[in-house]
């Protein structure tokens, strides 16, 4: 199982967790590097059709991140992905895949070392949790 | 001097550096006219030979480069360089000025710095640029990232005019026929309303230590070496290897204040920079070689900026870095192998010796030559030390008017603050000449778009290797062959530095040589260069939005230093996903909106009203909201400055300009009820306390811009007995002693002793407050000066009087202040025994604890963040750092701007910081909002949500959950359908992500596109 790299996706917002990952670059701080990130202006743009895709074609781990509530730079786009994320686990689990594969996370422009302890974590979970076939 | 009526719209500003780049910018994209005047060939200054900067570590040309190409770009800026000032007439608003331009011997409107050139030319020449570690040619361009790109013969060197008339390779080789050896040097004559000057250092000259050998030992190098050293452009492409015989090094020590903080050498100030650029360079050499030992010796630890104080452990803790606290005796070169052996006195008095392979030492900052000169031609009064003088409480202004400085001409200064100080000089020369905005400019235009619709996407991949920054970890020639393979591709190349003038040009050629119509970057991150190549592909006709950037190195290289195969890896997807993504690309419109011209500043302190008043003087409407009944904020409770001007009577003077002036509409006992709008058009409203009805009144008040200057809270101490003794104070409480009684409070006789980093540099504020050291120094001198015979210690763990204030450090050695260090393991103790107070500390001689009765214990309380920044950071929402502070767009290059547009910063809202720097901040802060508000209409970016009426079924989701009220329900024959009022839509996706007919897409973020990207993974 050592040499299994499983494929995950972390979806940034632009504002906070992107600015958060720039944040660990600069501050090289090391990580994981199975993961790929894509970036959308807020988390609140994330589809449940995105997630379900992605697990479909393989993907192992989704990641969702944004700003902290309240921090949202659109008033409350985190708060309707949170809603949706819940939402998202319930059908997770309907549909069979373990619902530890998603999850979502909130970080700052301020937070270089959360996001790399955030992305690190999520690997290892996965990591543990093993291809979803 | 008569202050004449005609007025010229255009800036002379001296100096291409970081500080004069940056006040061309501002002046021109506030509708000015600039003439750049640079000595050099090329604008970039000294920050274009840093390999990297602190605390953050960013590539120095990376940032540097797409303000260097924005400058040679921009229609309103142009460029005189290898130049000099002559002569001046007039006064201020109409100077007629002289400039001599020194020949290149090449003509510049015919040469496009193909290199040809200089790469035939036999002539090998020590490269300034490279401190004399590389070579150049007799015909060169300074640096490969050059502006303008256009070669220069320097005719000392050339063969032609040292053996009249031989050579002329150049001559016959130079394919755009361009040089000519009969050019003339020629005289410009300009006019201009003001000038600024912005020349910039230059390093202190270690030959004049002859104790370090630098000069005779080949391994005794100056920190600017270093540099270039590690510079993957550099004379050794980014090895770390010494000069003697090209090894690498495995012990190095840094040796710091090599010309600063000598009175011997005339330099008696601190330099300011060097103590965290000798981290920085450690940090960049443990990086190179992790098993690299690395000693920095020091006398005081100076990590007083923003984020500096958590770098400084980071060296420490994290990369091994061995600080040690010494005087260095000599340094002796070992013959058998050019090793140096270094004789110092540590901190306990015991002479060491140590051997090491490499001597870096850490050279501090004098002003440059020219300004002697610039001086002497514009009548400016130089300071003992050569730095060009500033007026009281005005730090940008000359004492002649009309000419304003910034940067280190006028004091030591780090880059951040430089920036800041050259958009405060610009601020300060837009009110002078403000009448005549827009009179000399010219509007940027663009071609126009070329229409793609129906075409087949053909995607061009620009891979840059950011010197060694991405190259160094990915395998960046591999990731351009997997690119060239992926559908669509039809063009992929690699960049040194793919936002340097000469890629951006090479890319416009590319485009059309290869009919590009979508480009692809991948190289750092889109939040601080996508705009750049926007520009670029909008001047080949191409939308901006048919740009797709992805970051592989602040997300990738950066981070996977360690991995290489797999960061070639993640490169190579993260370039798949992002061609995937372009070829869904779409052009958007520009949409363009009115701009509200009045701002809004929060905090009536010293900076806000100076960014108040910034504003009012460009001739715009302001709206000034202070929380309590009065202005002034912490200057309240502050007298003198420590070179003992009058800051009550500023206070007063300033308060006055406020409030009086027409255009400043101040708010008090005011607070922000809540924010809404956008970058031009905001809408707050703003809750009054009524003052004698306590009732509250609330107004609403239209703005183009925000200031938020908050300010910052003295920190109240639960230390060492603080509130439970009256002889236990604080700084501001002893200023407040000294001066409200000063015929009661005698300290004569008196035991004082002062405590240093009280809430400060612990572990649960681990910043530096900045200004502490400076405020007990400056009490202990008046204290001493008042009452000689008081007794003042003043216990420290490094006294951080940085730049001028280090003179007040020696005169209160010199008057007998006595100073103590401590540690942060044996911190002194304060106790009470029958009625007196004692201080409990080891004695470092004789190294036991004593007790010594004291009269006053004063604690010098650190700065903490205002208590209303977290609301004010989630009403305006904009981030705040990891210590509670507002964190700015970029700490380089941004210092007062928020990522969020529309939206700045100043003062201590931004950290801890002095009068003047507030000030210069704030004006700083001023000059960019200005810039918004110097404008009719400003384009906004048309991500917006839209609607396909086909598959809405009214449903009535996206109106209810639109948090701009966006979406509206409108009644058609199909019955009702959902409609975008894209002005209101700000862009989030909300909407489309919850709509269940799958019937609202988000341009730019289009299903499409993020579906394409989730399915190339
Ligand atoms: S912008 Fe970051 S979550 Fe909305």
């Amino acid at each position: 199982m050592s040499d299994y790299k499983p494929k995950i996706i972390v979806f940034c917002c632009n504002w906070c967790s992107y600015a958060g990952a720039d944040l660990a670059g600069v501050s090289r701080l090391q990580m994981n590097p199975n993961f790929r990130i894509i970036r959308t202006m807020c988390s609140g743009r994330i589809e449940p059709e995105f997630i379900l895709t992605a697990f479909k074609k393989g993907v192992d781990g989704i990641l969702l991140t944004g700003c902290h509530p309240g921090d949202c730079h659109y008033i409350s786009g985190n708060y309707k992905a949170l809603r949706r994320y819940n939402a998202l686990k319930l059908l997770l689990k309907e549909m069979g895949i373990d619902d530890r594969r998603l999850k979502l996370e909130w970080i700052s422009a301020g937070e270089g070392a959360r996001f790399q302890e955030v992305i690190n974590n999520f690997i290892k979970t996965i990591t543990e949790l093993g291809p979803i076939v | 001097m008569n202050i004449s009526n005609r007025k010229v719209g255009a800036v002379l500003v001296i100096g291409g550096g970081i500080g004069g780049v940056q006040a061309s910018l501002d002046l021109a994209d506030s509708g000015f006219k600039v003439y750049l005047l640079e000595k050099t060939p090329s604008i970039g200054g000294v920050m274009a030979q840093l390999d990297k900067t602190f605390p953050t570590n960013d590539c120095s040309m990376c940032i540097l480069a797409p303000k260097l190409v924005s400058a040679g770009r921009h229609p309103n800026i142009e460029l005189i360089t290898y130049a000099e000032l002559v002569g001046i007439q007039g006064g201020p608003g109409d100077f007629s000025v002289q400039i001599l331009k020194r020949s290149p011997f090449v003509d510049w409107e015919k040469c496009n710095g193909c290199g040809v050139c200089w790469e035939k030319c036999p002539i090998m020449v020590d490269s300034d640029f490279e401190c004399g570690l590389g070579k150049r040619k007799a015909i060169y361009v300074p640096f490969p990232q050059a502006v303008p790109n256009k070669a220069v013969i320097d005719k000392e060197h050339c063969t032609y005019f040292v053996k009249g008339g031989k050579c002329r390779v150049c001559q016959i080789l130079c394919p755009a026929k361009a040089v000519d050896f009969n050019i003339p040097d020629k005289q410009i004559d300009i006019k201009v309303g003001s000038i600024i000057i912005g020349t910039g250092l230059k390093t202190f000259d270690p030959h004049l230590k002859s104790i370090f050998g630098y000069g005779k030992y080949a391994n005794v190098i100056k920190s600017i070496e270093l540099e270039r050293i590690l510079n993957a452009s550099g004379p050794f492409q980014g090895h770390l290897v010494r000069p003697s015989d090209r090894k690498e090094p495995h012990r190095v020590a840094f040796i710091q204040c090599v010309g600063s903080r000598d009175v011997k050498a005339g330099n008696n100030y601190c330099s300011s920079v060097c103590c965290v650029y000798a981290i920085k360079e450690a940090i960049l050499m443990k990086e190179h070689n992790r098993s690299l030992d690395c000693t920095i010796f020091y006398m005081d630890m100076r990590t007083f900026g923003k984020g500096f104080e958590s770098y400084y452990k980071r060296a420490k803790e994290k990369y091994g870095i061995k600080f040690k606290r010494a005087m260095i005796g000599e340094i002796l070169e070992l013959a058998e192998n050019r090793n140096l052996l270094l004789k110092y006195e540590d901190e306990d008095g015991n002479l060491k010796r140590e051997k090491f392979d490499l001597v870096v030492l850490s050279v501090g900052l004098k002003p440059d030559e020219n300004v002697k000169n610039l001086a002497e031609i514009l009548n400016l009064d130089l300071s003992e030390f050569g730095f060009i003088k500033s007026i009281h409480f005005s730090p940008v202004e000359t004492i002649r008017p009309g000419i304003f400085v910034c940067g280190t001409a006028s004091a030591p200064k780090d880059i951040p603050e430089t920036v800041t100080e050259a958009s405060a000089s610009a601020q300060k020369a837009i009110e002078l000449i403000k009448e005549e905005r827009h009179k000399l400019t010219r509007k940027i235009e663009y071609p126009g778009e070329v229409d793609f619709s129906g075409q087949q996407p053909r995607i061009g991949v620009f891979v840059c290797h950011c010197g060694i920054n991405i190259a160094g970890t990915v395998k960046v020639m591999e990731v351009v062959e997997y690119a060239k393979t992926l559908p669509n591709v039809v063009y992929a190349e690699n960049n040194l530095y793919s936002c340097s003038d000469d890629s951006q040009q090479h890319i416009k050629e590319m485009i059309e040589k290869h009919k590009l119509n979508r480009v692809v970057v991948a190289a750092c991150t889109p939040r601080t260069h996508e705009p750049l190549f926007q520009e670029t592909i909008r001047e080949k006709g191409l939308n901006k939005f048919l740009l797709e950037f992805t970051n592989i190195r602040d997300q990738c290289s950066w981070v996977h230093s360690h991995q290489p195969d797999l960061a070639t890896e993640k490169a190579k997807d993260l370039v798949r996903m992002a061609c995937a993504r372009a070829n869904h690309l779409e052009p958007l419109p520009t949409i363009t909106i009115p701009v509200t011209q009045s701002g809004l500043v929060i905090g009536g302190g010293i900076s806000g009203m100076n960014a108040a008043l910034g504003l009012a003087n460009q001739g715009y409407k302001v709206y000034l909201v202070e929380e309590k009944e009065e202005l002034g904020g912490n200057a309240r409770h502050i007298n003198r400055t420590i070179d003992g001007r009058n800051v009550k009577e500023y206070l007063q003077s300033l308060i006055k300009n406020v409030q009086t002036h027409p255009n400043i509409k101040v708010y008090k006992n005011s607070k922000l009820e809540s924010v809404s709008g956008y970058i031009g058009n905001f809408r707050t409203r703003i809750k009054i306390q009524g003052e004698e009805t306590k009732k509250n009144e609330l107004v609403e008040i239209e703005h183009g811009v925000i200031i938020v200057a908050t300010g910052a809270q003295e920190y109240k101490p639960t230390e060492y007995l603080y509130g439970k003794d009256s002889r236990i104070i604080t700084q501001r409480e002893l200023e407040e002693k000294i001066f409200s009684h000063p015929t009661m409070e005698s300290f004569n006789d008196k035991t004082i002793v002062m405590i240093q980093c009280v809430g400060s540099r612990d572990n649960e504020r681990k910043y530096c407050s900045r200004i502490c050291c400076s405020q007990a120094i400056k009490n202990a001198l008046l204290i001493k000066q008042k009452d000689p015979d008081a007794e003042v210690f003043i216990f420290y763990k490094d006294i951080r009087t940085y730049g001028i204030n280090e003179i007040f450090y020696q005169k209160a050695r010199d008057t007998g202040v006595i100073f103590v260090r401590y540690d942060d393991d044996a911190k002194p103790e304060i106790f009470g025994r029958n009625g007196a107070l004692f201080i409990k500390t080891k004695e470092p001689i004789l190294n036991e604890e004593i007790e010594l009765p004291v009269d006053f214990v004063v604690l010098s309380t650190g700065l903490i963040p205002d208590k209303s920044n977290r609301e004010i950071a989630q009403l305006l929402k904009v981030p705040l750092n990891e210590d509670g502070f507002f964190l700015e767009a970029h700490m380089k290059l941004r210092p007062v701007d928020f990522a969020t547009d529309g939206i700045f910063i100043c003062g201590m809202a931004h950290s801890p910081k002095t009068i003047d720097e507030s000030i210069a901040q704030a004006q700083a802060a001023s000059a960019r909002a200005g810039i918004i508000l110097s404008k009719d209409t400003i384009e906004v970016l048309p991500i917006v949500a839209e609607v396909d009426t086909e598959k809405c079924i009214g449903c009535g989701i996206c109106e209810k959950l639109c948090a701009y009220q966006a979406h509206e329900l409108k009644k058609t024959e199909k019955g009702y359908r959902s409609e975008v009022i894209s002005a209101y839509c700000k862009g989030c996706g909300s909407c489309a992500a919850s709509c269940p007919q799958m019937a609202i897409n988000m341009k730019h973020f289009t299903n499409e596109q993020i579906m394409a990207m989730v399915e190339a993974i």
